[in-house]
């Protein structure tokens, strides 16, 4: 196990650097002249000059790269051109918003997959496991944005149930209930089609586990059936849940970007729009950055996962 | 195609009759979006601000107008050009590049394999949304960039899957045989590999094209994609946007025509594997 934590540890090295390359060739080789971004269309061209010697735009592109990875290393990813603050500041406040929403549609989309994926495989082709299988080929084919909209529109305009947008209400509010009443739509949004995939392969799973040998004994001797399923079909049942979850937990993080925009969510996804269309590049990569980290993190918990899981698991 | 393959074929297709249904779907939105030059529609860009945000069934304007007076059933048409040509360009790319990548990948041990694994590693190592929303920031907003962008997060797929199928075919005895015979590496890809990739890669791609219009309807939603006054499914939705309280057709009509696209092409895509590779097929 320690073997297998140390040489997975050392493959995240190329994995990040990889990452880094990549989120500073997309934005340097990008048309804009950062400088012309930050002095505005009335700037003399001496001064246009002289700010790009200044930000070390003339030298070469992996001279660039080299200073840009120094500060990020220190944790230093610069200022954002548009509020002139430092963007890991800004994107970490962010960063909390969409781990709340991210968090909360990941917990909803595992609990109601896995539950329904259970009785679907329990109860095959009953009502509950043909509506399940429905669900699924729409959730894969249903613009999340389009969900998102249609959803406010019922449970905030028509019905009034619920806030349409953003994360508490702008006057009095600001306490856990006011954000569990802003979180609902946004999160059911956000984990609509990831339930539906979590279902779906809990139910293949357990069908799969279900017919095995073991599970005849176990009901052999007598078991009450809710534990075999739980105690024994499930447990077994768990590692490819775990991968699809783990990958689930990637996918919610870029789909928060979509979701966010439409609830008007303050986090990272609204805040890197807003940096696109200001063409804020420091504060554009920072988010960019901040996430892929991210979810690299999650990648590598969920392969540790497995492992504690599954120890017959082991890195090749 | 084996007459047996297309017994199975005819008998899968016969039976799901929601596969049919899809093909129907599918062959009447690219019949319409192909010919809708001839078709009797109003300018799919012309505003009438008086007959602004007017309701479905109105005279003239069977699905109603948009914010700018503009007929909505005739950006609905023009628009599914946009959407469609985005879905099949973005996939034809990632599968292009991808499928290439995977053959060199599988094929080639050494450097080649290790080149191409890890490039696709590092793509993967960012959620697909975002680097394709990164990538439309640094190339600019626009179809054709949305396009490339979403090419590039996603040819890693097509990688993935080519390069497992070309790993087992390789080591297989017909192509020793024909190493041993002495044909060059060319021939041996072209004669020997590529045809066991047919099956699996149409599969994906039917069902990639989809996905594709999806995320390009996201990034063209988000602003990044098709520019005004193009009439595109996502921006029509991320316009209509606003107008939303008081005449909810103008966001629910593109929403469904996406909806319903992409469910067609789901729905033949699972039709052509459960045809072409019944091993995966869904049960």
């Amino acid at each position: 196990m320690p073997q297998y934590v140390v040489r997975r540890l050392l493959l995240l090295v190329p994995v990040l650097l990889g990452v880094s390359v990549i989120v500073f060739l997309v934005l340097h080789l990008s048309p804009g002249d950062p400088a012309e971004i930050m002095l505005g269309s009335q700037a003399t061209q001496e001064d246009l000059t002289r700010l790009r010697a200044d930000l070390g735009l003339t030298q070469p592109l992996y001279v660039q790269y080299a200073r840009w990875m120094s500060h990020v290393a220190r944790g230093d990813l610069g200022r954002s051109l548009w509020t002139k603050r430092p963007v890991l500041r800004e994107v970490l406040e962010r960063f909390k918003a969409t781990l709340v929403l991210t968090a909360t549609a990941l917990v909803i989309s595992t609990v109601g997959g896995i539950a329904l994926g259970i009785v679907s495989a329990t109860r095959r082709n009953s009502l509950i496991d043909r509506l399940s299988a429905v669900a699924s080929l729409f959730g894969a084919s249903m613009p999340v944005f389009w969900l998102g909209i249609v959803l406010m529109v019922v449970f905030s305009l028509w019905l009034g149930w619920l806030p349409a947008s953003g994360m508490f209400a702008p006057y009095g509010g600001g306490d856990a209930r006011d954000l569990v009443t802003h979180l609902v739509l946004p999160a059911v949004t956000l984990a609509a089609a990831s339930v539906t995939i979590v279902a779906r392969l809990t139910r293949s799973t357990m069908l799969e586990v279900l017919g095995q040998d073991y599970i005849r004994t176990a009901r052999a001797k007598g078991l009450v059936e809710r534990r075999v399923v739980v105690r024994h079909a499930l447990k077994n049942a768990l590692i490819p849940i775990v991968t699809v979850v783990g990958i689930q937990a990637g996918y919610l993080l870029g789909g928060a970007v979509l979701t966010e925009t439409v609830f008007a969510w303050p986090g990272v996804g609204t805040l890197m729009v807003q940096g696109i269309l200001a063409r804020d590049f420091p504060l554009v990569q920072g988010c960019v950055l901040v996430v892929a980290v991210t979810f690299v993190a999650i990648n590598l918990a969920v392969d540790l996962l497995y492992v504690w899981l599954d120890p017959r698991i082991r890195y090749e | 195609m084996s007459d047996s393959l297309r017994a199975r074929g005819a008998r899968t297709i016969g039976r799901n009759l929601l596969a049919a249904v899809g093909s129907i779907v599918l062959l009447a939105t690219v019949a319409a979006a192909l010919s809708a030059p001839w078709l009797p529609l109003a300018d799919p860009d012309a505003v009438d601000t008086p007959n602004r945000l007017r309701a479905p069934l109105t005279s003239g304007h069977a699905l109603g107008t948009d914010e700018f007076g503009r007929d909505l059933l005739s950006r609905l048409v023009w628009g599914a050009r946009t959407s469609l040509v985005a879905g099949v360009g973005a996939a034809g790319l990632a599968m292009v590049v991808g499928v290439t990548l995977g053959v060199v990948g599988g094929y080639y041990s050494g450097w080649p394999e290790v080149t191409v694994m890890r490039l696709t590693d590092i793509l993967m190592a960012f959620p697909y949304v975002l680097l394709a929303i990164a990538i439309v920031a640094g190339l600019g907003p626009g179809l054709r960039n949305a396009m490339l962008a979403i090419a590039i997060v996603g040819f890693p797929f097509y990688t993935r899957l080519v390069r497992g199928v070309v790993l087992t075919v390789r080591e297989r005895e017909f192509v020793e045989a024909a190493r041993a015979l002495g044909s060059p590496d060319r021939l041996i890809l072209a004669r020997h590999v590529v045809p066991h990739l047919v099956s699996p890669v149409v599969v994906a791609f039917s069902l990639d094209v989809g996905a594709k219009i999806l995320a390009t309807a996201g990034l063209s939603f988000l602003g990044l994609g098709t520019q005004p006054p193009t009439a595109d499914w996502g921006s029509m939705l991320a316009t209509g946007r606003q107008f939303v309280v008081l005449r909810p057709h103008v966001v629910l009509l593109p929403g469904l025509a996406i909806f319903m696209i992409v469910l067609a092409l789901n729905l033949v895509g699972d039709a052509l594997r459960d045809v072409l590779d019944p091993r995966t097929s869904s049960t």
